[in-house]
Protein backbone atom coordinates (compact mmCIF):
# COMPACT_ATOMS: atom_id res chain seq x y z
CA UNK A 1 0.00 0.00 0.00
CA UNK A 2 1.16 3.69 -0.62
CA UNK A 3 0.37 6.07 1.88
CA UNK A 4 0.02 9.74 0.43
CA UNK A 5 -0.16 12.67 2.40
CA UNK A 6 -1.04 16.22 0.95
CA UNK A 7 -1.32 18.17 4.31
CA UNK A 8 1.31 20.25 6.15
CA UNK A 9 2.20 18.96 9.06
CA UNK A 10 2.82 22.00 11.44
CA UNK A 11 -1.20 22.93 10.81
CA UNK A 12 -2.95 19.24 10.29
CA UNK A 13 -2.65 15.94 12.08
CA UNK A 14 -3.23 13.76 8.57
CA UNK A 15 0.73 12.84 8.43
CA UNK A 16 0.78 12.15 12.69
CA UNK A 17 -2.25 9.67 11.77
CA UNK A 18 -0.36 8.07 8.96
CA UNK A 19 2.71 7.57 10.77
CA UNK A 20 0.56 5.92 13.71
CA UNK A 21 -1.45 3.64 11.55
CA UNK A 22 0.64 3.06 8.49
CA UNK A 23 2.40 -0.60 8.74
CA UNK A 24 6.48 -0.43 9.30
CA UNK A 25 8.42 -1.00 5.84
CA UNK A 26 5.36 0.53 4.14
CA UNK A 27 5.88 3.45 1.32
CA UNK A 28 4.69 7.03 1.97
CA UNK A 29 4.66 9.98 -0.32
CA UNK A 30 4.40 13.66 0.78
CA UNK A 31 2.91 15.90 -1.73
CA UNK A 32 1.37 19.60 -1.72
CA UNK A 33 2.03 21.26 1.49
CA UNK A 34 2.85 17.49 2.59
CA UNK A 35 6.21 18.54 1.54
CA UNK A 36 6.65 20.80 4.42
CA UNK A 37 7.20 17.92 6.28
CA UNK A 38 10.41 16.44 4.32
CA UNK A 39 12.21 20.03 5.31
CA UNK A 40 15.66 19.95 8.00
CA UNK A 41 15.81 22.29 10.82
CA UNK A 42 11.80 22.44 11.41
CA UNK A 43 9.78 21.24 14.83
CA UNK A 44 9.03 17.93 12.96
CA UNK A 45 12.12 17.16 11.06
CA UNK A 46 13.20 14.69 14.02
CA UNK A 47 9.93 12.87 13.33
CA UNK A 48 10.69 12.27 9.56
CA UNK A 49 14.28 11.38 10.01
CA UNK A 50 12.91 8.55 12.32
CA UNK A 51 10.18 7.58 9.32
CA UNK A 52 12.62 7.51 6.91
CA UNK A 53 14.10 4.92 8.98
CA UNK A 54 11.04 2.51 9.21
CA UNK A 55 8.95 3.43 5.82
CA UNK A 56 10.03 4.46 2.19
CA UNK A 57 9.55 8.17 2.26
CA UNK A 58 8.95 9.86 -0.91
CA UNK A 59 8.45 13.54 -1.58
CA UNK A 60 7.26 15.08 -4.94
CA UNK A 61 9.96 17.43 -6.55
CA UNK A 62 7.40 20.01 -8.68
CA UNK A 63 5.76 20.54 -4.99
CA UNK A 64 8.96 20.93 -3.22
CA UNK A 65 10.20 24.03 -6.25
CA UNK A 66 6.75 25.75 -5.83
CA UNK A 67 7.39 26.47 -2.44
CA UNK A 68 10.89 27.27 -2.53
CA UNK A 69 12.44 24.05 -1.16
CA UNK A 70 15.89 23.80 -2.40
CA UNK A 71 16.48 20.00 -2.41
CA UNK A 72 19.50 20.52 -0.59
CA UNK A 73 17.09 21.22 2.26
CA UNK A 74 14.89 18.00 2.43
CA UNK A 75 15.77 15.21 5.26
CA UNK A 76 18.49 12.72 4.27
CA UNK A 77 16.60 9.42 3.33
CA UNK A 78 14.02 11.18 1.61
CA UNK A 79 13.65 10.65 -1.47
CA UNK A 80 12.49 13.20 -4.20
CA UNK A 81 10.32 12.02 -7.32
CA UNK A 82 8.89 13.35 -10.02
CA UNK A 83 5.47 12.92 -11.31
CA UNK A 84 6.30 9.96 -13.42
CA UNK A 85 8.11 8.79 -10.36
CA UNK A 86 4.35 8.83 -8.23
CA UNK A 87 2.71 7.11 -11.10
CA UNK A 88 5.65 4.39 -10.53
CA UNK A 89 5.16 4.47 -7.00
CA UNK A 90 1.27 3.96 -6.96
CA UNK A 91 1.94 0.88 -9.76
CA UNK A 92 4.85 -0.61 -7.01
CA UNK A 93 2.85 -0.43 -4.28
CA UNK A 94 -0.81 -0.77 -4.97
CA UNK A 95 -3.36 0.16 -3.54
CA UNK A 96 -3.20 4.45 -2.03
CA UNK A 97 -4.41 5.35 1.10
CA UNK A 98 -4.67 9.12 1.03
CA UNK A 99 -4.66 10.72 4.26
CA UNK A 100 -6.69 14.05 3.21
CA UNK B 1 -30.88 63.74 -1.87
CA UNK B 2 -30.53 60.68 -3.06
CA UNK B 3 -31.19 58.11 -0.60
CA UNK B 4 -28.00 55.83 -1.41
CA UNK B 5 -25.81 58.41 -0.50
CA UNK B 6 -24.82 58.12 3.11
CA UNK B 7 -25.75 61.45 5.22
CA UNK B 8 -22.32 61.21 7.01
CA UNK B 9 -18.45 62.37 5.46
CA UNK B 10 -16.41 59.50 4.90
CA UNK B 11 -13.95 61.20 2.68
CA UNK B 12 -10.42 60.89 4.30
CA UNK B 13 -11.69 58.02 7.10
CA UNK B 14 -8.12 55.70 7.86
CA UNK B 15 -8.46 52.96 9.72
CA UNK B 16 -5.75 50.75 11.08
CA UNK B 17 -6.47 47.22 8.80
CA UNK B 18 -4.38 44.43 10.26
CA UNK B 19 -4.24 41.12 7.39
CA UNK B 20 -3.28 38.20 9.46
CA UNK B 21 -2.26 35.11 7.11
CA UNK B 22 -1.99 31.74 8.48
CA UNK B 23 -1.90 29.61 5.76
CA UNK B 24 0.48 27.89 3.04
CA UNK B 25 0.59 29.76 -0.12
CA UNK B 26 -0.31 26.90 -2.37
CA UNK B 27 -2.73 24.18 -0.99
CA UNK B 28 -5.71 26.14 -0.30
CA UNK B 29 -6.91 29.70 -1.91
CA UNK B 30 -6.36 31.68 1.67
CA UNK B 31 -2.79 33.30 0.85
CA UNK B 32 -4.20 34.91 -2.94
CA UNK B 33 -7.52 35.98 -1.45
CA UNK B 34 -5.86 37.85 1.41
CA UNK B 35 -3.12 39.65 -0.49
CA UNK B 36 -5.71 40.78 -3.13
CA UNK B 37 -7.63 42.25 -0.33
CA UNK B 38 -4.56 43.60 1.20
CA UNK B 39 -3.83 45.38 -2.64
CA UNK B 40 -7.67 46.93 -2.13
CA UNK B 41 -7.83 48.10 1.19
CA UNK B 42 -4.14 49.75 0.53
CA UNK B 43 -6.02 51.42 -2.47
CA UNK B 44 -8.40 53.66 -0.32
CA UNK B 45 -5.29 54.44 1.78
CA UNK B 46 -5.97 52.63 4.73
CA UNK B 47 -3.58 52.07 7.36
CA UNK B 48 -2.72 48.24 6.45
CA UNK B 49 -0.56 46.35 8.72
CA UNK B 50 0.26 42.62 7.51
CA UNK B 51 1.01 40.10 9.67
CA UNK B 52 2.40 36.25 8.51
CA UNK B 53 2.03 33.95 11.30
CA UNK B 54 1.79 29.97 11.38
CA UNK B 55 2.31 28.55 7.67
CA UNK B 56 1.13 32.01 6.49
CA UNK B 57 5.40 31.91 6.90
CA UNK B 58 5.68 30.30 3.67
CA UNK B 59 3.87 32.74 1.31
CA UNK B 60 7.13 34.86 1.39
CA UNK B 61 9.53 31.88 1.13
CA UNK B 62 12.09 32.98 -1.44
CA UNK B 63 12.71 30.58 -4.63
CA UNK B 64 8.94 29.81 -5.25
CA UNK B 65 9.15 28.36 -8.44
CA UNK B 66 5.51 26.95 -9.77
CA UNK B 67 5.93 25.73 -13.32
CA UNK B 68 5.69 22.36 -12.89
CA UNK B 69 2.14 22.84 -10.63
CA UNK B 70 0.67 24.92 -13.22
CA UNK B 71 -0.43 27.55 -10.66
CA UNK B 72 0.57 30.95 -10.67
CA UNK B 73 3.37 32.10 -8.85
CA UNK B 74 1.76 35.17 -6.55
CA UNK B 75 5.22 35.31 -4.27
CA UNK B 76 6.54 38.40 -6.69
CA UNK B 77 3.44 40.45 -5.69
CA UNK B 78 4.25 41.02 -1.90
CA UNK B 79 7.22 42.85 -3.26
CA UNK B 80 5.09 45.18 -5.29
CA UNK B 81 3.16 45.75 -1.97
CA UNK B 82 5.62 48.43 -0.53
CA UNK B 83 4.63 50.81 -3.83
CA UNK B 84 1.23 50.25 -2.81
CA UNK B 85 2.44 52.42 0.93
CA UNK B 86 2.23 48.87 2.74
CA UNK B 87 5.77 48.40 4.33
CA UNK B 88 4.66 47.05 7.10
CA UNK B 89 5.07 43.59 6.97
CA UNK B 90 5.54 41.32 10.77
CA UNK B 91 6.59 37.77 11.13
CA UNK B 92 6.21 35.98 14.59
CA UNK B 93 9.15 34.66 15.28
CA UNK B 94 8.02 31.73 16.90
CA UNK B 95 6.08 30.42 13.23
CA UNK B 96 9.12 30.92 11.54
CA UNK B 97 11.91 28.77 13.71
CA UNK B 98 9.10 25.94 13.59
CA UNK B 99 9.41 26.30 10.14
CA UNK B 100 13.44 26.37 10.07
CA UNK B 101 13.09 30.10 8.20
CA UNK B 102 14.78 33.13 8.34
CA UNK B 103 14.57 36.60 7.83
CA UNK B 104 17.06 35.53 4.78
CA UNK B 105 14.97 33.19 3.21
CA UNK B 106 11.57 36.04 2.66
CA UNK B 107 11.17 37.35 -0.79
CA UNK B 108 10.43 41.01 0.94
CA UNK B 109 11.98 42.89 4.30
CA UNK B 110 9.92 41.76 7.17
CA UNK B 111 9.75 42.80 10.99
CA UNK B 112 10.06 39.96 13.38
CA UNK B 113 7.61 39.93 16.07
CA UNK B 114 7.21 38.08 19.47
CA UNK B 115 3.74 36.79 19.72
CA UNK B 116 3.31 38.81 22.83
CA UNK B 117 4.36 41.98 20.73
CA UNK B 118 1.99 40.44 17.76
CA UNK B 119 -1.17 40.59 20.45
CA UNK B 120 -0.67 43.91 21.37
CA UNK B 121 -0.09 45.38 17.80
CA UNK B 122 -3.42 43.18 17.09
CA UNK B 123 -5.15 45.20 19.68
CA UNK B 124 -4.57 48.14 18.59
CA UNK B 125 -6.12 47.47 15.06
CA UNK B 126 -9.54 48.81 14.35
CA UNK B 127 -10.19 46.07 11.74
CA UNK B 128 -8.56 42.43 11.35
CA UNK B 129 -9.02 40.15 8.33
CA UNK B 130 -7.68 36.52 8.85
CA UNK B 131 -7.25 34.09 6.56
Amino acid sequence: MLHIVNKSPFERSALDSCLRVAPKGGAILLYEDGVYAACVETTVTDTLKAAAIEYSVFVLGPDLAARGIAPDRVIEGIEVVDYGGFVDLVEEHGPVQSWL
Amino acid sequence: MNELEPDYDTEGVVKKFMFVNRKAPYGTIYALEILETVLISAAFDQDVSVVFMDDGVFQIKKGQDTKAINVKNFSPTYRALEGYDVEKLFVERESMEARGLAVDDFVVPVEVLSAEELGGLMDQQDVIITG
